[in-house]
């Protein structure tokens, strides 16, 4: 076991030296994710502006900024950017094979890539992220008792949903990669995820919002997960009572994300022909 | 027991054949036509421990797909194949402890990174312990003369550098089979020497067992002392080096230094003139009537000089390319002609 837990980090630290490589991409790229934010904040507050009414849907103008500014970190945790174009390209030009012939899971060594890459995000975008809770602190003001700021049951829900949204988006989007051994190409499938990803995972807007049934749809599809559900969870908008079911159904897409991902492996490696010399 | 193992090894894949121009590509949104090509054709083999094998043949004939098969990164579409004991594609971490694949035209290395952090990497991989993994890497490292650049990025190393690096890597876990797929390609002739000096003492001097793919006569001569020629997925050759000349040219080169007042006028007699360069003259003469024409040519001629040699290598392997790929063609004909259900148009989908 210490053997593995060496290797582990010996992985994990070749990751995060190789993150670090191209200084001025990542220092950009990092701060970069935080101009999405402002964006949707003039457009909320020019939508309220119009209506004139202090709430929406439920909402009111402070907790719509709240809700993007925890959507924002979901994402930070459950987004992959690359990784399933990276693992296509890798099947299609023959990478993968250093994979096959090393004692190495190569699921397993994208997963310690990923979580390298996110250290070294963290690391560097703790401050800007620090900063703008800092100067928005006043759109927090009002949550409800539930809400992660009063209850420590809460905070703890918040926490697990983050991180099993690391988890969820790893291998949802591996498992998409991976259709590269039947596809090669699938920037177009990439591509209409992607959009999906952007409305159903609560990043456009609050997922309650919906009438029903999309909100009973988009309850049943994994992809709240990944930016509405932890947000949802901090502002106090679940249920006390409904936390640990959600959190169970979290996991279980967690646990079946991770059985699909690695039966395509096993699958997609029985028709693998080692393209690319 | 041979440490490799093939029996009936066959391979086949399906491959999309696209017609030319705009329209076929728009038809293949609906329908396409496969070919089956069979990369590798029922192969057996057996290599003992400590052999230094090269797999000669042109390009498309099967020999990387081979090493793909016993690298397990691959599965075979029938036979059978072992290496130490290990079916290659079950991918058994003990299986892949114990052998390497370097490929000349394919870096395994960290790219940004130092090539010294790809070997830490294998160090952990591999579970090398730290005293051995130090002495490997120094002894690898001094005989190749590369270990100057373990701290510089392997992008910024030179192609000759890469591969020095690439093999010091392959063979820091010290495996007991090590697979070379075109280990030379694209290297100057210095770089090249070097690394078949290398690989000549190391397997040498460690006995594990090599298979060999190149498309250099020379790497195949300074290196290997059975040759197995693969054409068309399938084995035509399988001896010693020396044995390709004897059993595939038929001829031997003759090279005459005549008195200087000597013309070699109606040399032409005992055999085909291949340079005449007065008063030197060349000719290949059949090997059945070697004894024979020389006596007839120094009864004849004021020879000063007699050097008789063999073909050159790469022209033997080049005819017998030429000859399989003609056999093949014919045969492909043949079946063709008796069959119209060739099995070549596998299908449509």
């Amino acid at each position: 076991m210490s053997a593995r837990i060496a290797t582990w980090w010996t992985i994990l630290r070749i990751c995060l030296e190789e993150r670090l490589v191209y200084r001025g991409d990542f220092a950009l790229g990092t701060l970069m994710r935080f101009l999405p934010i402002v964006t949707q904040i003039f457009l909320w507050y020019a939508i309220f502006e119009a209506r004139g009414s202090s709430a929406l849907a439920g909402y009111s103008y402070e907790e719509f900024v709240a809700y993007y500014l925890l959507t924002m970190v979901s994402r930070a945790f459950s987004s992959m950017p690359g990784l399933a174009s990276g693992i296509t390209r890798q099947i299609r030009d023959g990478e993968i094979k250093k994979y096959l012939i090393q004692p190495v899971d190569m699921l397993g060594f994208l997963f310690l890539s990923r979580f390298a890459h996110k250290i070294a995000y963290y690391s560097v975008a703790i401050g800007p992220f620090a900063l703008v809770f800092f100067l928005c602190r006043g759109y927090f003001h009002n949550l409800p008792a539930e809400a992660a700021t009063h209850s420590p049951a809460t905070a703890a829900a918040f926490a697990a949903s983050l991180v099993m949204s690391f988890v969820l988006g790893f291998y949802l989007e591996a498992s998409l990669g991976l259709i590269g051994f039947w596809w090669l190409e699938v920037s177009s499938l990439l591509f209409v995820y992607m959009l999906f990803n952007f409305f159903l995972s609560g990043h456009m807007f609050p997922l309650d919002m919906l009438p029903q049934p999309w909100r009973a749809i988009f309850d049943a599809i994994p992809l709240k997960y990944l930016a509405y559900y932890p947000a949802a969870v901090f502002l106090g908008k679940v249920k006390h009572a409904d936390l640990a079911i959600d959190l169970c159904v979290q996991f279980a897409w967690v646990v079946f994300f991770i059985g699909l991902s690695r039966f395509m492996f096993q699958r997609g490696l029985k028709r693998y022909s080692g393209f690319g010399g | 027991m041979s440490i490799i193992e093939l029996c009936g090894l066959s391979k086949s894949y399906r491959v999309y054949q696209k017609q030319e121009g705009l329209l076929a590509s728009l038809r293949g949104l609906f329908r396409r036509e496969y070919r089956d090509v069979h990369a590798v054709r029922g192969i057996d083999l057996r290599v003992e421990q400590g052999e230094f094998v090269a797999f000669l043949g042109p390009n498309g004939a099967g020999k990387t797909t081979t090493l793909k098969l016993l690298s397990g990164v691959i599965s075979p579409s029938g036979g059978e194949a072992r290496v130490m004991g290990h079916v290659p594609w079950k991918r058994e971490n003990a299986y892949r402890r114990r052998f390497a694949l370097v490929m000349g035209q394919k870096n395994q290395l960290w790219w940004d990174l130092p090539a010294q952090e790809s070997f830490r990497l294998h160090q952990q991989i591999y579970r090398i312990a730290p005293e051995q993994f130090a002495r490997t890497r120094d002894e690898l490292t001094g005989m190749l003369g590369i270990g100057n650049l373990l701290r510089q990025p392997v992008r910024e190393l030179s192609l000759g550098e890469r591969m020095k690096m690439e093999l010091t890597a392959a063979l820091l876990h010290s495996p007991d089979v090590l697979f070379l797929d075109e280990p030379t390609i694209g290297l100057d002739v210095v770089a090249q020497h070097k690394i078949q000096q290398f690989l000549k003492y190391y397997q040498q001097h460690r006995q594990i067992t090599i298979l060999l793919t190149s498309h250099y006569m020379k790497d195949v001569a300074a290196l290997c002392r059975r040759v197995v020629v693969i054409a068309k997925g399938r084995i035509e050759y399988n001896g010693s080096l020396n044995g390709i000349i004897d059993s595939f040219s038929g001829h031997k080169v003759v090279t005459l230094q005549f008195a200087t007042d000597q013309s070699s006028a109606g040399l032409e007699r005992f055999g085909q003139i291949v340079e005449d360069q007065p008063p030197r003259a060349k000719l290949r003469v059949e090997r059945s009537a070697l004894t024979r024409t020389l006596a007839a040519i120094l009864a004849q001629y004021a020879v000063e000089d007699v050097v008789v040699e063999d073909p050159p290598l790469e022209e033997v392997i080049a005819s017998l390319f030429t000859q399989v790929e003609r056999d093949s063609g014919a045969e492909a004909q043949a079946a063709s002609g008796t069959d119209s259900a060739d099995a070549s148009t596998a299908g449509v989908a």
